[in-house]
């Protein structure tokens, strides 16, 4: 033996890290990535790394989430990350107060003073690093690129922190509005700080001096720029360490220096070896092709499933384009008069949709000449509207129809579609040859297709290659069908036994086919789907997935060969049947001609303040994308102006506001030595606010409302949130306390209700837990309320008297003294004005009624709770639904005329037997529809949502839900709202014939 | 079925239904099932487990619904498939609180599951002590009760004993085969008609200590952590992914309090509920005997413990009460309620300052009870190891473990951290 060697093994999701040191001397280091062949990769690097360890007495650690495997059956000291990590910094940066580690899906955070304090990403963290590079590709550029770019930005936009998924919700439309990359690649680096803190810190600040490791740090210097921005930290604070990359194994080799066994490299490299035979101990499921024979007869089976083609070169005649501009690929079809394909085309569109459409209009139209005359053009997707305005395209229709115009030449009895895209699963059930009812994914579960894509790249290969492997799995892995989030961290579990990458290629497979069905559709059985299944969407162009999902429901389906571009098909039969005449699409000539920029700017039509993104066309022509209303592009007027129950709701809590503004006549009078009570406008306070304002104001206090929520109001608050899966009208109260404390209150009021008031509609008239009690968790989690009298006293509303009696008991004394009588009096005051709140709610919602009779307009019942209002919350859906020509109701002004009805499940809090009651009076009137709003991650509504659809669904009505959270951009909403509308006209026609 | 699309479980059922049970806490549901066929039903607890109970329940549970609402559901109906059963001749037995969380909605879950699946013609029985569905085929007698009550403690009993020796002995299984002995011996007491007095329950208790000590030792000082969290999640081993026994392990001791802490929350939730807001005025009579009642059997568990061996007794329930009091409000009733908080306290009180809060993946009053204090606990405790895990169908066992893998590291201070700023 010729000296001693430490080695640090970290093996994490993506990447392996080895270090090997001399006493303190780092004598060799690697860092690469080890597309999930763990154990294989571990032992090339050992191997690779011979020379400095050959004859020589070695100590070793392994550390990462996908090392500890490994560690346990090679029999080799494992030290979890987080420890090796912090023992690194111990010894290296002294008098360090956080740690920030992002490696490739762990985010990590060690707080080092004041009590060792280790927090990691939980399961419904999205990854980081991981993260990162999947956005990249979706922007078309390189990890690398997008650190450049994002070093140029402008503007930053907002986007849902919470985890991948959402984010690339919100970047998605981005994208297609045509904002600058620059910006866009910046706002990603804003979203992961905001993740890092709303998700890690919970509730401690960051603060002092911050070493941040890990490889997303260590490259991307936009990123390391957003975190000292955000966090206020100066250079001197943030240390950027030259081991940021390796730091976990270098840690692991300090906790291989205290082992007391030492090996010799010979033995380390048998047992590792020893591990690679190792039976995999995870749950496999049975093949996708149980023979040959079943393989072959797929295979042809499918191929039958095509459209005639003709040779654009030799075609004459009318023909009609489609273009779909997806979320994430561009698809454009030539259709010739006889629906043959002349010309299609389908590619990512390269987050520039508007200059791949341009590049192939000029192909089309110079392969066209002559002989082709394009006598109509159809546009559908995510963007439509751009795209539409852009080219002049003739007609837009929401892409459900076209899926459905295109699926009915496949299949005439088609009665279900399935589409899987590169972010959206769309199911579409079709009835009586019309639209019956329409699924998409909710935001939890999206963005399928182009995972697959991004983790075949990850792996080192390239999507098709990767489903191709999949057909060969002999025991795919089972890795659950929750989001694909989860999927990734069962993913790292599969690769930690050491699965290989065709299971874990058809395990994906499955994974996503049953997300698909049992989490979309939420069908038990195939027969529920339907007779005649066409599948569709890119995604399906995926041998293994389409095997996978026929495995699962059971029986054939058809996957038209044109899978990937039957949004355009359909666009183009769609076109062809409008009689439109003389096309509108752009010329040769003015196709050469288009130029177009984009650039951001903020609304000044309303409070909203919604970001746009103003789009100018060469022609003059203009597009304004990324409002709620339509103003913007209807001449600064609303369709509905003034038939918006919930713009209403907002308008009697703005007087109450206004009156309580310490400007006000009613306030100055009044205000001589009065003390302010604050009262944080979210939860439970937006019903009950007039109750509350009254009482305190009959009691002689000065009330100040927080107001409405905005973004900035959550950014102020969320790092004292200590539970991110919480919903978002939660977590944004937060917020609302920071603004009233620095606006000077001299308390804030909160009270917690487990019992709302009794409306007699229910078995019970509970809050649920976050209503009732989120008063109580913000007291010990914001400190900023030791400033001032923070007042959350558990009450019994639904006794004047009683009510009277605990606030003699639970008033503080800072606040002053009353008697039994001025409290019972004040509560008096309050419930009247509680009451006649309510009262005009439902004089205003029967005018807006009326009104909608007299011009003929469609009734929305958009139903949620009371706090849904908050345009923060509901992301201004109310103004899109008036845009799409709804008048618009709120369900607490027409659950009265109902009352107690029986419903299936226990029927026990306040605000969901109001739901139940607005549904039931939906289905006894034709002129309404109801949709239902629903905060993410509301565990209550898990119940309500499927029996509201009951009550609907049981009277022939349609049921429609939007998932509403962090995230800012309505282009889903819209595709559901529309969808909404073509079906109530589809069955508005129906009736008629 | 009526219009709430309930089926009764009627007098001519009890003849030759078979009721299933669901596995929450096993050896506590054991001596429940044996119960009940003392008195004439025929209940069967049922032991399916494993991938198939998750993927049928996800199969007919809303995605959004609670991890145990899916695994509850999960094995009802797999065992229903399983062709065990005669299926026009089973009911179903679930239990139900009446709080304001969604676990009170777990028997509408079941019974849309049940519909879904064709086998809507089961009747759910609904245990619950509030009055929220009536079977005239099921009714509570005061004895069965009482005899109830004694299976409750005895679980405890074999819970809290086994669990403190299980980390220790020097042979493998042992713990576990003597509860599950004993587990038969009390069957057959507690289903053996005529009386009962309580002074041979107490007499059992003796003999079980007495029996526990015989088991040799290590006499090795282990990590101990307490594990509390969500009712379901927090007991049951299918839903945990056999917490215990992975902390056994890995070296640790285990420890959670038991079944009767949550059957006196409950029943002082209401009597608190009085004191606050002046309601349940026509119970209240009622409530404060049952709680003096049960209070009174905790005591007698402690005393024997304490009596007979060196082995840790429960805590008093008031002094429990008592610890959560400056953390949290009484008022927060719903889900485990402050008495979760009280119980992460009451481990810290009593020495073990490693903690695992479990729970189901968003769980609304464990956002508030679990998560939602960890700030609070951890400051005025400095030293104290808090983790929350989040439980479901999808999340990773791995995830899990390293940062149980955490928890165990900070605790046994490998590299010698702990020392404070």
């Amino acid at each position: 033996m010729s000296g001693s060697a430490l080695v640090g093994v970290d093996i994490g999701s993506t990447t392996a890290k080895l270090v090997i040191r001399d006493g303190e001397q780092i004598i060799y280091r690697k860092y690469e990535r080890h597309f999930s062949q763990v154990r294989t990769k571990t032992l090339q690097m050992l191997e690779d790394a011979e020379s400095y360890l050959k004859d020589k007495e070695i100590k070793i650690a392994i550390s990462g989430s996908a090392g500890l495997g490994l560690a346990e059956a090679a029999g080799i000291a494992f030290v979890q990350e987080v420890y090796a990590t912090y023992a690194l910094i111990k010894e290296r940066e002294p008098g360090t107060d956080a740690v920030i580690e992002l490696g490739g899906e762990d985010a990590k955070i060690i707080f080092l003073k004041g009590g060792v304090d280790e927090r990691m990403n939980g399961t419904c963290a999205g990854g980081t690093g991981a993260f990162i590079d999947q956005m990249a590709t979706l922007l078309n550029v390189t990890p690398d690129e997008l650190d450049e770019l994002s070093l140029q930005c402008e503007k930053i936009y907002p986007i849902a922190s919470r985890c991948g998924v959402f984010a690339k919700t919100d970047i998605q439309p981005l994208i297609n509005q045509g904002v600058q990359k620059s910006d866009i690649a910046a706002s990603i680096y804003h979203a992961v700080v905001n993740q890092t803190i709303a998700g890690l810190a919970q509730g401690r600040r960051i603060e002092g001096k911050v070493v941040f490791l890990g490889g997303p740090l260590y490259y991307n210097k936009g990123l390391r720029k957003s975190f000292k921005e955000i966090l206020k930290l100066d250079d001197a604070h943030a240390i950027f360490p030259d081991y940021a990359l390796i730091s976990v194994a270098l840690g692991a080799t300090i906790f291989a220096s205290n082992q007391q066994e030492t090996y010799s490299y010979e033995d380390i490299l048998s047992s590792i070896r020893s591990t690679l035979s190792e039976k995999s101990k995870v749950n496999s499921m049975a093949p996708l092709f149980l023979t040959q024979a079943d393989r072959d007869e797929f295979a042809a089976r499918h191929a039958k499933e095509n459209v005639e083609y003709a040779d654009i070169k030799t075609y004459r005649g009318d023909a009609y384009l489609g273009i779909d501009c997806g979320s994430t690929t561009t698809k454009l079809v030539l259709m010739g008069a006889g629906k043959e394909i002349l010309w299609s085309y389908y590619d990512s569109n390269k987050g520039n949709p508007v200059d791949v459409v341009k590049k192939q209009l000029l192909e089309v139209r110079s392969l066209c000449g002559e002989n082709i005359r394009i006598a109509g053009s159809g546009v559908t997707g995510y963007g439509e509207q751009l795209i539409k305005n852009a080219f002049h395209v003739d007609k837009g229709l929401v892409e459900t129809m076209a899926h459905f115009m295109a699926a009915k030449q496949f299949e005439p009895d088609v009665d279900f579609i399935l589409d899987i895209g590169g972010q959206d699963i769309k199911c579409i059930k079709i009835k009586n040859n019309a639209v019956d009812s329409i699924m998409l994914n909710e935001a939890c579960s999206s963005g399928c297709g182009s995972f697959i894509e991004t983790f075949a790249k990850s792996m080192g290969y390239k999507a098709p290659e990767f489903a191709l492997l999949g057909l060969d799995g002999d025991a795919p892995v089972d890795l659950g069908s929750r989001c694909t989030v989860f999927m990734n961290s069962s993913i790292k579990q599969a690769q930690k036994d050491g699965v290989s990458v065709e299971n874990i290629s058809a395990g994906l497979s499955v994974s996503v086919i049953k997300n698909a069905i049992y989490k979309v559709i939420r069908a038990n059985s195939p027969t529920e789907l339907g007779d005649h299944i066409v599948v569709q969407g890119g995604t399906f162009l995926n041998d293994a997935i389409l095997r996978a999902f026929e495995n699962e429901i059971g029986h054939p389906v058809i996957r038209p060969m044109i899978a990937g571009i039957m949004g355009a098909y359909g666009a183009a039969i769609y076109a062809s049947e409008s009689g439109i005449g003389e096309s509108t699409l752009l010329s040769l000539d003015q196709l050469r001609n288009f130029t177009h920029t984009s650039k951001a700017a903020v609304c000044p039509g309303c409070t909203n303040h919604c970001s746009l993104t103003i789009n100018t066309f060469s022609d003059g022509g203009k597009f304004i994308s990324g409002n709620r209303c339509e103003k913007m592009n209807n001449g600064g007027k609303r369709k509905a102006e003034g038939l918006n129950l919930y713009e209403f709701k907002r308008k009697k809590l703005e007087e109450m506001f206004d009156s309580a503004a310490p400007d006000s006549d009613e306030a100055k009078a009044s205000s001589n030595g009065k003390l302010t009570i604050g009262l944080p406008l979210q939860l439970g306070m937006y019903d009950l606010a007039p109750l509350w304002y009254g009482l305190f104001t009959d009691l002689g206090f000065r009330v100040k409302f927080s107001g409405f929520s905005s973004r900035n109001t959550y950014l102020a608050g969320q790092d004292s949130i200590p539970s991110d899966t919480a919903c978002y009208p939660a977590k944004i109260m937060h917020g609302h306390i920071i603004k009233l404390v620095e606006e000077g209150v001299d308390a804030i009021f909160a009270p917690c209700l487990t019992y709302n008031l009794d409306e007699n509609a229910g078995d019970n008239h509970y809050n649920c837990p976050i209503v009732a009690y989120y008063p109580e968790l913000l007291k010990d989690n914001m400190d900023v309320l030791k400033q001032i009298t923070y007042f959350q006293p558990f009450l019994n509303i639904n006794d004047e008297k009683e009510l009277a009696r605990e606030f003699m008991m639970l008033m503080p004394e800072s606040l002053g003294k009353f008697t039994e009588a001025q409290y019972l009096h004040a509560i008096r005051a309050g419930f009247e004005r509680y009451h006649k709140y309510h009262e005009e709610l439902r004089a205003e919602g029967e005018r807006i009624v009326e009104e909608a009779h007299k011009r003929g307009m469609r009734i929305m019942v958009l139903a949620g709770r009371p706090y849904h209002v908050d345009p923060e919350i509901n992301h201004g859906i109310d103004l899109l639904a008036e845009s799409l020509g709804f008048a618009v109701i709120t369900e607490d002004s027409i659950a009265y005329h109902v009352g107690r009805i029986p419903t299936k499940v226990l029927n026990q809090w306040t605000y969901h037997a109001r739901l139940y009651s607005a549904a039931k009076y939906v289905t006894e009137r034709d002129d309404m529809e109801l949709v239902q709003l629903v905060s993410f991650g509301c565990g209550i509504d898990a119940i309500t949502t499927d029996e509201v659809r009951a009550i609907l669904e049981r009277e022939g009505r349609i049921y429609t839900q939007i998932k509403i959270d962090e995230i800012n951009n309505l282009s889903a909403v819209n595709i559901r709202l529309r969808s909404l509308l073509g079906a109530l006209e589809m069955r508005d026609k129906e009736k008629q014939v | 079925m009526d219009e709430q699309g309930r089926v009764e479980f009627t007098k001519e059922m009890k003849k030759d239904y078979r009721i299933l049970i669901p596995t929450m806490l096993p050896r506590h549901l054991k001596m429940l099932a044996a119960l009940l066929n003392a008195y004439g039903y025929h209940a069967e607890l049922l032991e399916n487990t494993g991938k198939e109970v998750i993927d049928t329940g996800l199969k007919y549970v809303h995605n959004d619904a609670c991890y145990p609402a899916t695994l509850v559901v999960g094995q009802f109906i797999s065992a229903l498939n399983s062709g065990k059963y005669d299926v026009h001749k089973t009911a179903l037995f679930f239990t139900q609180t009446g709080g304001g969380c969604r676990a009170s909605n777990y028997i509408s879950l079941i019974r849309k599951a049940l519909v879904k699946a064709g086998y809507g013609y089961i009747p759910v029985i609904s245990l619950n002590f509030v009055g929220l569905e009536k079977n005239s085929g099921f009714k509570l007698s005061i004895p069965m009760m009482r005899r109830m009550l004694y299976s409750v403690i005895y679980g405890d009993v074999l819970m809290v004993l086994c669990n403190q020796v299980k980390a220790h002995e020097i042979h493998k299984g042992e713990a576990e085969a003597m509860a599950d002995k004993w587990t038969k011996l009390c069957v057959d007491q507690l289903k053996k008609p005529g009386i009962l007095p309580y002074s041979r329950i107490k007499k059992t208790y003796v003999d079980i200590i007495r029996d526990y000590k015989t088991i040799e030792l290590d006499g090795i000082d282990k990590v101990k952590v307490g594990i509390v969290g969500e009712i379901y999640v927090k007991f049951s081993p299918l839903a945990n992914r056999f917490l215990e026994n992975y902390l056994i392990e890995e070296g640790a001791e285990p420890n959670m309090a038991g079944l009767m802490d949550f059957a006196l929350f409950y029943i002082y939730g209401r009597v608190l509920e009085y004191d606050m807001y002046r309601i349940h005025k026509k119970s209240i009579h009622i409530l404060r005997l049952a709680y003096k009642i049960f209070v009174r059997k905790q005591q007698d568990i402690i005393d024997a413990i304490h009596k007979e061996s060196d082995f840790d007794a429960p805590t008093p329930f008031a002094h429990t009460v008592a610890l959560a009091k400056p953390y949290v409000n009484y008022g927060v009733k719903m889900g485990e309620g402050w008495l979760l908080v009280a119980e992460m306290v009451e481990h810290i009180d009593r020495g073990t300052n490693n903690i695992v809060i479990t729970q189901p993946f968003g769980c609304l009053p464990n956002h508030i009870v679990g998560k939602g204090v960890m700030k609070v606990v951890k400051d005025r405790n400095p030293g104290v190891n808090l983790i929350a895990i989040d439980y479901d169908a999808s999340a990773s066992e791995i995830n899990q473990q390293n940062r149980i893998k955490l928890l165990l590291a900070n605790a046994k201070q490998e590299i010698g951290p702990g020392e404070k700023n």
